[in-house]
């Protein structure tokens, strides 16, 4: 019987040496005379152990990582085939890897388990049993499952995916839409591209379970143009789909239709707000729209259309299969279910960590972060992307939960959490923040057009007038939260004011200039 | 009047539709209150409209009620109870119930904070700036109370933004922009034009004609709607930068096109400033093109001539003479010839471009005065079978709907018509509707802008042969008989039977089948049925047509055809279907209705009719001759034949727009006198004994009458040059010729038109002052007037079919002549091109072009720009050649706006049968290339020179001299 090895295929393992991994695997399992099968699975999402290389044994599976191409050798020396312990980079069985083993994977859980193309595989995995099950329901009863599973919308806003799809079902209309924002621009988030490189069916059966539910007969994925490795897994995995009969006319069998495309973003962070992706998608120029109309009253090309992030749509296979109570059964309050939330910046142990509300970020940033990559002690953590706050250790015992999290000024976001040291400046951080609002503008609405302009000017010149400065910026930053038409500048603020409200030392006149604090 | 300056109220965002389904259902009122005070409005009315119209001023800069909401500027942000945050009143509709506060202490500081952002990069010039005084940025800076800038010097700005004097009526300023976007939408929403965008993001984010080029340089097509709609002075008017603000502004009516666009002339004293489209004018509802809106320089062109003259020749040189002696000169004259060559021997010509009132006072000075009915006008040269057409077939000589209904239309079909070049306005209408949802048919030979622009695609274009239209139109009405698509209740119902079974005898003929007339037409047979299948059966169908119909042989034939296809499916007497011609000049609908044919008393009335005529006579004190007099044609024929002898052509042109120009400089030639009335010494003023000087539409009060039948003041805002209006002018040469006049003012010319006018019974100046414009029909039964005609029945009673046998025009290519000749209008020229060269617009169309096809010009080795010899069995000229495609193999398109083009040297004499339409649109030509200009060309070029010479004085005095001396 055949040696399966199992090398990571996605963006990061590969940026991390994968593919000259499997080619040295591959090499040395014929120079071995081992008949080896090669698999390039999805990533696992434990990216500080890519490349994390499994292979199958009779007691199951036996991870080894992170894996460098030279060590492959001796990897095989030390008894790789048949799952030994002697090597420094052997690492159990991956599920008892804590970091994992301590998750709550209902949407992840298939991913990085096999081949992400195969739809054997996938189907093994439970796969389309969501779907299969809409297949049987009235729309109005999977938009009442989605409902009642609590399922908020991933992308940020949190908006009850549930009464999205309601207003769509309820809006006739003889052309309606699924649009996928996969256009997944936040700093250190990844989620998306995990499922879209790790587990592209699950995406597709979710939009194909939105299109069933509310009566939308084309899908499109708005995908950001930084991601072709996802591009042209999802492609691929469309073609497969449709000609195993999930896709185009007749689905499964039954009278119903739904066709999917991926279209590509042009680069601009602006896009992954609702409105300017429709817009983009219609071939436009990516302006915000104004609501109303909804989009899910007029969305794509005027008409009703359901805009949901990778993740919300992600998590419907589940939902369909074991029913909305197993997905609300997790999480706390009004946050039901599980945020996959993706740990990056100064961290030790990076990576996704799916896990239900309710978990401080304390337990995040040193259970499963291992504290900071440098050393140092953690300083700040942004959360929720570019246009999140910035929290200081104070904070990090709030729960992670949408509510909790807005009453403090801040928010959850897309999940994204960037850890910060303590040679941090955060006064440079406020000015970033307004620096990238200015960059990524769309220039539609004043505050955020002029607004994110002159507030980088503002900080830069706080020292030259403390006290006018500081009137000056906190104005701009209510101006930007209650003036802005979209969440691009309404929530540039959050950074901004965390950053002067939990961090003044960083922006006294006397301050100790940046990167001045001694190596621990 | 209006007479006091004041911009028009803005409410901010549109009056909301409801969706239009089979009829608009009236939409429900929301009641809410804002500030405490009740408000009740149409659902999907804006916060911000319904403020405004309850007189409560919210700050706004990027909301206007001429375009969508667009909630960029974020000053009109108000507090709702209940709701959290400010939501920008402009994007929030209106609900039941709704509280809500516009003016807060955070309000305030929002606002106030927002103005401060603008300002931060905004040049603080305002006194010595264009738009002071006119400034809506300058306004809310002062409504929020901005008091200082805080922002730090030295930030990013755009003040030194380099500025685009490309254009020569407007120039764009960058540095002033506050990125509100109003232009960018006025060009798409209004216009159509999609010319403008937005360049950069961010604050980078600057307005961009086409891809960041010189406005010129790009699509913009100067309509001026994004200069009309700048808050700043950003888009400015050259006109307002080099004179400063009006101080008053008097509405008006254009004299370019049929369309009729309403302006507000904006004046300082008695020089015109500016022409702003006026919001409430009924045919344009606040829009304008680049003639209307920027062409009006002519008015004060140093070319007008401001006296009369007389000569006793037309080879002797002009004599500068009283009006009084101009007019007893003109009258002795006229009267010498009829004592010598009888009562029929003179005659008149009435004006398109003139007033109602002038071009009725014309008719009846030739009636009344002259005592024949030898008066025609150049409608002969137009829509001539429109009105035959449509008085044969409906009942009446005119189109049957408003343009307001092609908001109603489903399917349009425009046939022979250039509506993006020759009824802009229009066009833009039609745009607006072609984008939320309705088909487009387009039947012209060349592929007309309409047939593929910005988010316009026509779903068919039947680019079908010159001359061909009647085998085309059968073929339709044949396609819907055959397949059944025909509304049988409508005809059972509203159509003459018998006639109508006649018809269908005919039109069932194979030979009308598209199979069978493809290889006339060349028109591809499916196409045909497929389109004929869309206008019967895809909802409202309307059509719009042009000179594209009625310039040919069979041009009422073609009519008649339209309006059997309208009548067969039921398309006539509602909103957003109809025969809707587009008529050409900004009075010819007016012209006719005056009385201006010579069977035709005003209002159509035969002047065969004893009844009619002795209603007339009573009212003129005049006996009338019963028998219609000479067509315009006929007058060139007799002046040839030394029968008709003098002539009395008030702003018109015959020299250069009628057919066969040679045939009509040898009548002109041979007439004894001609009296021209013309603002400028025109083409067929060289041919003139007498000039009588005219006065421009903005210098006299009347009213015009458009393609739409509405009647519209013109107002006078200056002087006369010559110090009469022409009015005046006819008045004081019937007065010469000792039948009296003594109107104290055009009002009283359109009472006395009214009482003697069934179809003009209601018509007043003191109702056109209430209503803003009249649609005739208003009498007893429609006293506000008619915007749809033939709702319950026909004005004829039971609409007619009639039979409409394809006859082919004698025109036909040959060996000799192998190509057609088409000819057309362009945007920025109008007719004869007398205004229009006088202006800027010549920037645009400095000469008369030749399109041809790539094959028919590779086969003759012309290249792009070649000077080219276009010559027919009448006569040549040359042109500059362009090679294109929007011709179809075989076929060669020119416009006649300039003199020297000579297009009217090759046309031929040949004429609807019904109304002797010349048949301009089919001519048999070739063209080869040549390197000089044409005999007739420098013929003209010679006589041009002379004429200047004998007008200037110099020469001309020279030259007497020297005849005394010998």
């Amino acid at each position: 019987m055949a040696t399966r090895i199992f090398v990571p295929s996605d963006t990061t393992a590969r940026a991390l040496g994968a593919d000259a991994v499997a080619a040295a695997i591959e090499r040395e399992a014929l120079a071995r005379k081992i008949d080896l099968e090669l698999v390039r699975n999805g990533s696992r999402g434990l990216f500080w152990l890519e490349p994390l290389v499994e292979v199958e044994t009779s007691a199951g599976r036996v991870a080894y990582g992170p894996v460098r191409a030279e060590d492959v050798g001796g990897l095989f020396e030390a008894g790789l085939c048949s799952g030994a312990a002697r090597h420094a980079s052997f690492q159990g069985r991956p599920e008892d890897i804590p970091f994992l083993r301590n998750q709550q994977r209902l949407t992840f859980s298939r991913v990085g388990l096999g081949d992400p193309l195969s739809l054997d595989n996938y189907i093994e995995l439970d796969g389309f049993r969501g779907l299969s099950r809409a297949l049987t329901m009235a729309g109005e009863d999977i938009v009442r499952w989605v409902t009642e599973s609590g399922l908020r919308g991933r992308g940020g806003a949190a908006f009850p995916t549930g009464i999205k799809w309601r207003t769509v079902l309820d809006t006739p209309s003889p052309l309606k839409y699924v649009v996928c924002n996969a256009d997944e621009g936040d700093s250190g988030t990844f989620a998306d591209r995990l499922v879209m490189e790790s587990d592209p069916y699950m995406l597709i059966e979710g939009m194909i379970i939105a299109g069933l539910a509310v009566g939308a007969t084309q899908g499109y994925i708005y995908l950001r143009s930084e991601y072709p490795l996802a591009q042209r897994v999802m492609n691929e995995a469309i073609e497969r789909a449709h000609a195993a009969g999930y896709l185009g006319e007749g689905i499964r069998g039954t009278s119903y239709r739904f066709d999917l495309e991926v279209r590509l973003g042009a680069g601009a962070y602006i896009c992954g707000e609702e409105t300017a992706l429709l817009e983009s998608l219609e071939g436009k120029r990516g302006m915000v729209r104004v609501k109303p109309p909804l989009p899910a009253v007029k969305g794509l090309f005027g008409q009703p259309t359901v805009v949901n992030n990778v993740l919300s749509l992600a998590a419907v296979p589940f939902i369909l299969d074991r029913g909305p109570g197993a997905y609300a059964d997790s999480g706390m309050g009004r946050s039901r279910g599980t945020l996959p939330f993706q740990l990056a910046g100064n961290i030790a142990r990076g990576g996704l960590v799916e896990l239900a509300f309710g978990a401080t970020l304390r337990e995040l940033l040193y259970d499963f972060g291992g504290g900071s990559r440098s050393g140092r002690p953690l300083r700040a953590v942004q959360v929720g992307g570019p246009l999140g706050a910035y929290l200081p250790e104070s904070q990090w015992d709030t729960p992670l939960d949408y509510e909790a999290f807005a009453a403090m000024s801040a928010m959850l976001g897309h999940g994204g959490i960037v850890a910060f040291d303590d040679t941090v400046d955060l006064r440079q951080q406020a000015r970033f923040a307004m620096e990238f609002c200015a960059v990524e503008s769309c220039g539609k609405c004043t505050p955020c057009r002029i607004g994110s302009t002159r507030g980088v000017e503002v900080i830069d010149q706080l020292d030259a007038d403390p006290e006018g400065n500081r009137v000056l910026l906190e104005e701009l930053c209510e101006t930007m939260t209650d003036g802005s038409l979209c969440a691009m500048g309404g929530m540039t603020p959050y950074p901004v004011l965390s950053a002067l409200r939990q961090f003044p030392e960083d922006f006294t006149a006397d301050r100790e200039p940046c990167g001045s604090r001694e190596p621990v | 009047m209006l007479h006091i300056y004041e911009p028009e109220r803005d409410y901010a965002t549109p009056a909301p539709l409801p969706e239009y389904s089979a009829g608009y259902a009236a939409l429900e009122v929301v009641e809410l209150t804002i500030d405490g005070r009740p408000v009740a409005v149409p659902q999907g009315t804006s916060v911000l409209r319904a403020a405004a119209l309850a007189g409560i001023n919210i700050p706004k800069l990027c909301a206007t009620d001429a375009l969508e909401a667009f909630g960029s500027c974020r000053l009109c942000l108000v507090e709702i109870a209940g709701r959290k945050g400010y939501p920008a009143s402009c994007t929030t509709p209106v609900e039941t119930g709704m509280a809500v506060t516009t003016q807060t202490g955070k309000l305030a500081r929002l606002r106030r904070n927002v103005m401060e952002l603008y300002i931060s990069d905004h040049p603080l010039d305002c006194l010595t700036c264009a738009a002071n005084g006119n400034c809506e940025l300058q306004d809310m800076a002062g409504a929020v109370g901005l008091r200082e800038v805080r922002y730090p010097e030295g930030g990013e700005n755009h003040l030194q933004a380099e500025r685009d004097h490309s254009n020569p009526y407007f120039s764009f300023d960058p540095a002033k922009c506050i990125v509100c976007s109003r232009c960018v939408r006025a060009c798409e929403e209004v216009q159509g034009t999609f010319a403008l965008t937005i360049a950069g993001r961010g604050f980078a984010s600057r307005v961009a004609a086409g891809a960041e080029q010189p406005f010129i340089a790009s699509d913009c097509v100067s309509c001026g709607a994004c200069v009309q709609h700048c808050p700043t002075a950003t888009l400015m008017e050259n006109s307002i930068v080099e004179q400063g603000q009006p101080e008053h502004s008097v509405v008006t009516t254009c004299a370019y096109c049929g369309v009729g666009c309403g302006f507000r002339a904006e004046m300082k004293g008695e020089q015109v400033v500016n022409m702003l489209p006026w919001k409430n004018g009924g045919a344009n509802r606040g829009h304008a093109c680049v003639k209307g809106r920027f062409a009006f320089g002519y008015a004060t062109h140093p070319d007008r001539v401001t006296t009369p003259m007389i000569r006793a020749a037309i080879d002797q040189p002009w004599q500068v003479v009283s009006w009084e002696e101009a007019v007893a000169f003109a009258a002795g004259r006229l009267r010498e010839v009829q004592q010598q060559y009888g009562r029929n021997s003179i005659g008149g010509i009435t004006s398109s471009r003139c007033t109602n009132e002038e071009t009725y006072l014309v008719q009846k000075m030739v009636r009344a005065a002259f005592g024949n009915n030898n008066v025609d006008t150049c409608a002969r040269v137009c829509h001539s079978p429109t009105g035959y057409g449509l008085k044969m077939t409906l009942g009446e000589s005119a189109g049957t709907q408003n343009f307001d209904s092609v908001d109603e239309a489903d399917v349009v079909m425009v046939i022979g018509a250039n509506p993006t070049d020759g009824h802009p306005v229009f066009a833009s209408r039609l745009k607006r509707r072609l984008r939320s949802g309705a088909r487009l048919i387009v039947v012209d030979p060349r592929r007309i802008d309409l047939v593929q622009s910005p988010h316009i695609r026509a779903d068919y274009h039947l680019p079908l042969r010159p001359g061909t239209n009647v085998a085309f139109i059968n073929a339709m009405a044949h396609v819907i008989v055959s397949e059944g698509l025909e509304d049988r209740a409508f005809i059972e119902q509203r159509c003459d039977q018998a006639a109508f079974r006649e018809w269908l005898q005919f039109i069932r003929e194979p030979s009308h089948a598209p199979e069978q007339v493809a290889a006339v037409t060349g028109v591809d047979a499916e196409a045909l049925r497929a389109a004929a299948r869309l206008y019967a059966g895809g909802g409202n169908g309307a059509i719009y047509y042009g000179l594209g119909v009625t310039e040919h042989s069979q041009g009422s034939t073609m009519v008649m055809g339209i309006a059997n296809l309208a009548m067969l499916t039921g398309n006539i007497g509602r909103e957003g279907v109809g025969v809707n011609p587009l008529r050409g000049q900004n009075n010819v609908q007016g012209s006719c209705d005056m009385g201006s044919f010579p069977h035709e008393l005003p209002g159509y009335q035969p002047i065969g009719d004893d009844g009619v005529r002795s209603q007339f006579e009573g009212a003129w004190q005049v006996e009338l001759d019963p028998e219609p007099g000479f067509r315009i044609p006929n007058m060139f024929d007799e002046a040839l034949a030394g029968n008709f002898r003098a002539l009395y052509c008030q702003g018109e042109d015959i020299a250069q727009s009628d057919p066969n120009t040679r045939h009509v400089e040898a009548a002109l030639r041979k007439l004894d006198c001609l009296i021209v009335q013309d603002i400028f010494l025109n083409e067929t003023a060289k041919f003139a004994h007498v000039f009588l000087p005219g006065a421009s539409f903005l210098e006299k009060d009347g009213t015009f009458t458009n393609a739409e039948r509405r009647i519209s003041r013109v107002r006078r805002v200056m002087t006369p040059l010559a110090g009469k209006a022409d009015w005046e002018a006819t008045m004081a040469l019937s007065n010469a010729l000792g039948y009296p006049m003594s109107y104290q003012h055009p009002a009283e010319i359109m009472d006395e038109i009214a009482s003697l006018t069934p179809s003009f019974r209601g018509v007043s100046y003191t109702r056109l002052e209430q209503q803003g414009s009249i649609q005739w029909p208003c009498n007893e039964t429609a006293c506000e007037g008619t915007p749809v005609m033939h709702v319950d029945e026909f004005i004829r009673g039971k609409g007619l079919f009639v039979v409409t046998e394809y006859v082919p025009t004698e025109e036909k290519v040959t060996r000799r002549f192998p190509l057609l000749l088409t000819t057309g209008r362009i945007l920025s020229q109008y007719n004869v091109g007398a205004q229009t060269r006088r202006t800027a617009n010549s920037t645009w169309h400095a000469e008369d072009i030749l399109e041809i096809h790539p094959h028919d010009a590779g086969d003759r080795g012309i290249g792009e720009g070649d000077r080219v010899s276009i010559g027919s069995r009448v006569g040549e000229t040359t042109l500059r050649a362009s090679l294109s495609e929007r011709v179809q193999p075989g076929v060669v398109y020119t416009t006649f706006h300039h003199p020297v083009s000579g297009a009217n040297v090759i046309t031929t004499e040949n004429s609807d049968w019904a109304t002797d339409c010349p048949e301009y649109k089919v001519t048999a030509v070739e063209v080869r290339r040549t390197t000089a200009p044409s005999a007739w060309q420098q013929a003209h070029s010679e006589f041009h020179q002379e004429q200047q010479r004998l007008l200037k004085g110099g020469p001309g005095e020279v030259s007497r001299d020297a005849a005394e001396k010998a």
